[in-house]
């Protein structure tokens, strides 16, 4: 029997390696600082906030915060706290997702495999609007919406997020689509299929990747959304982003950070929920919507 | 080529096209055309030549939120690259728990700039904030006083924004430094290069599209930044930090200025097609013209 054990040479620390460890951990630690003095500010109560360190543990565990943030923190006259700011997200995310995902899914497959003279003259113009600034945008478009009768109602700010979403989405089912096999559309279209047919029993079933980094992209850019919200959503379908700063500023009273700070940690749930059961789909979603045509 | 030909996918991206000229061209136009009235409340076509925009350049307002924006500009650009390069180059040292760093940086991407506003508001707070732990930890010579103090303010901004956004750079980069072919490792070791020199002098350079487009999505984003003031700082102290899309936003929607705004919003649009163009210009016109040769 050999003496000589198998496998690699177990890798010895040097003092480069420990000081790169140390160095990323205090990034890592600066990173998390924020997080952690949310969360823990959540948990005191106002006076061990005024007496104590904003970073140390909680002496006692106080869940006061929470249910008052959720259903009665006051914005302006009204105490119902973030759910109705929820349930309108949820009311506006929804529908915005699955309309401009489906749209621009067609639009992708439109200009991948059907081009025509001058498609690509207007989705260059399409993109082009994702790097105008809202601002430039959000006065004539709330006259275009005043004039269809839908300013400051739901269908409104549904609407707007698909205009917003289209380019970037565009952009990538249309790469995608473009590094599919070109063989494989011949094919079904010497079997006779049509520009409808071909989506839905051959395209759509090969999108699932694609689809999902879309939606991903969607939910967490149309949930962290402010400023179309506020001005478009209407005072009755204003979103969660928006409730929750009227919450936080409140120019009268007395500030309660602890309500503040669980406020805002419900706020980014949704997105910090996507985020980590995403993972890997997340970054993909990043580098395919920073991705140039 | 008749009209009806292909007019499947000519009715498919209809919704395309109108958007594009309607929206996006048209409302350029839309608020080109009344920057050049006296409108105030509502739009109104009484002409005034270019009226509004001399009276814009001469608004000490707008001279500081102008000078914000190229301080913000700077400073978040510059400190997204540096630390998203540096996190890439950490964590592409074969480190343990990869995965677990990655998320780490990642996450306050994750969340809306209403959120991190808010957090970071929280967290500088002069009476509760860093400032006091340090305080209480003997470290009374710390000041941290940046919101209440008109100069520094606006790096407070700075801060909140790059801890949200060097994440995005680090994945970007980690892209482009997984895609380094092997062997231009094993050569750097040959002839004796410094790790970190390589890094610098070797890598960099080659990495230099993914350096461009990280500039271009921050640049594109530095002009729209809006919501992460209004929940930092609201603008203040007084209006120390102001920025182009709030003095647009006021001027729209509280001082019923309509010609301000516009004008204001066209110039904003202005600043982005000249940070754009020289970048579109190379990607679509010399590199094809490079590629063809």
């Amino acid at each position: 029997m050999s003496t000589i054990p198998k496998g690699p040479r177990p890798k010895h620390l040097t003092v480069g390696r420990v000081g790169l460890y140390c160095f990323i951990i205090m990034c890592a630690l600066f990173f998390l600082m924020p997080l952690y003095v949310m969360i823990i500010t959540s948990l005191k109560d106002m006076d061990e906030i005024r007496a104590a360190n904003i970073l140390n543990l909680p002496k006692e565990l106080s869940f006061y915060a929470w249910p008052k943030a959720w259903s009665q923190a006051c914005t302006g006259f009204v105490c119902e706290g973030l759910k109705p700011g929820f349930v309108n997200s949820v009311k506006i995310t929804v529908p915005s997702v699955i309309v401009s995902v489906a749209l621009s899914a067609l639009n992708g497959y439109a200009l991948a495999f059907w081009r025509f003279r001058g498609a690509y003259f207007f989705f260059g113009l399409c993109m082009f609007g994702a790097f105008i600034p809202y601002q430039v945008m959000v006065y004539p478009l709330l006259k275009i919406e005043d004039f269809l009768g839908i300013y400051s109602s739901l269908p409104g700010i549904i609407l707007v997020h698909t205009i917003f979403g289209m380019p970037i989405l565009t952009l990538i089912f249309r790469n995608f689509y473009a590094s599919l096999p070109i063989d494989l559309f011949k094919a079904a279209r010497i079997d006779g299929g049509n520009f409808i047919k071909i989506f839905f029993y051959v395209i759509i079933p090969m999108s699932t990747p694609i689809t999902i980094v879309a939606v991903i992209l969607q939910v967490t850019g149309i949930w962290n959304d402010f400023l179309l919200g506020l001005v478009f959503a209407g005072r009755d379908n204003q979103p969660m982003t928006v409730q929750l700063n009227n919450i936080v500023q409140v120019d009268y009273g007395v500030a309660e950070y602890n309500v503040d700070m669980s406020a805002t940690i419900l706020t980014s749930l949704v997105p910090l929920f996507v985020y980590f059961i995403s993972g890997r789909w997340f970054v993909r979603g990043i580098a395919a919507g920073a991705i140039k045509g | 080529m008749p009209f009806y030909r292909n007019i499947a996918a000519k009715i498919a991206l209809l919704p395309m096209i109108v958007i594009s000229l309607t929206v996006f061209v048209g409302c350029i136009i839309y608020s080109f055309v009344y920057s050049l009235t006296n409108s105030k409340l509502v739009p109104v076509m009484n002409y005034v030549g270019f009226d509004q925009y001399e009276r814009l350049f001469k608004q000490r307002k707008w001279d500081v939120a102008v000078e914000n924006i190229f301080i913000y500009g700077f400073v978040f650009t510059i400190g997204c690259l540096i630390i998203g390069f540096l996190l890439a180059v950490l964590i592409d040292q074969k480190i343990r728990g990869e995965s677990l760093f990655r998320t780490i940086f990642l996450y306050p991407y994750a969340m809306s700039f209403v959120v991190t506003g808010l957090v970071w508001k929280w967290v500088l707070n002069p009476t509760f904030g860093l400032e006091n732990s340090m305080h209480m930890w003997g470290m009374t010579w710390f000041e941290l006083d940046w919101l209440v103090n008109r100069d520094l303010a606006i790096y407070a901004v700075c801060i909140a924004a790059v801890w949200q956004g060097a994440g995005f750079v680090m994945v970007l980069m980690l892209a482009g430094l997984r895609g380094i072919d092997e062997d231009i490792w094993k050569s750097l070791s040959i002839e004796g290069v410094a790790k970190w020199k390589s890094y610098i002098f070797v890598i960099l350079p080659m990495l230099r599209p993914m350096v461009v487009t990280a500039i271009v999505l921050i640049a594109a984003g530095v002009v729209k930044v809006y919501d992460l003031i209004l929940a930092l700082t609201s603008g203040g102290p007084g209006y120390a930090t102001t920025t182009p899309a709030m003095y647009v936003m006021e001027n729209f929607f509280s001082r019923a200025n309509l010609g301000q705004a516009f004008a204001a919003s066209i110039i904003m649009f202005i600043s982005v097609v000249c940070i754009l163009a020289p970048w579109a210009f190379y990607e679509f016109y010399l590199r094809n013209k490079y590629a063809n040769n």
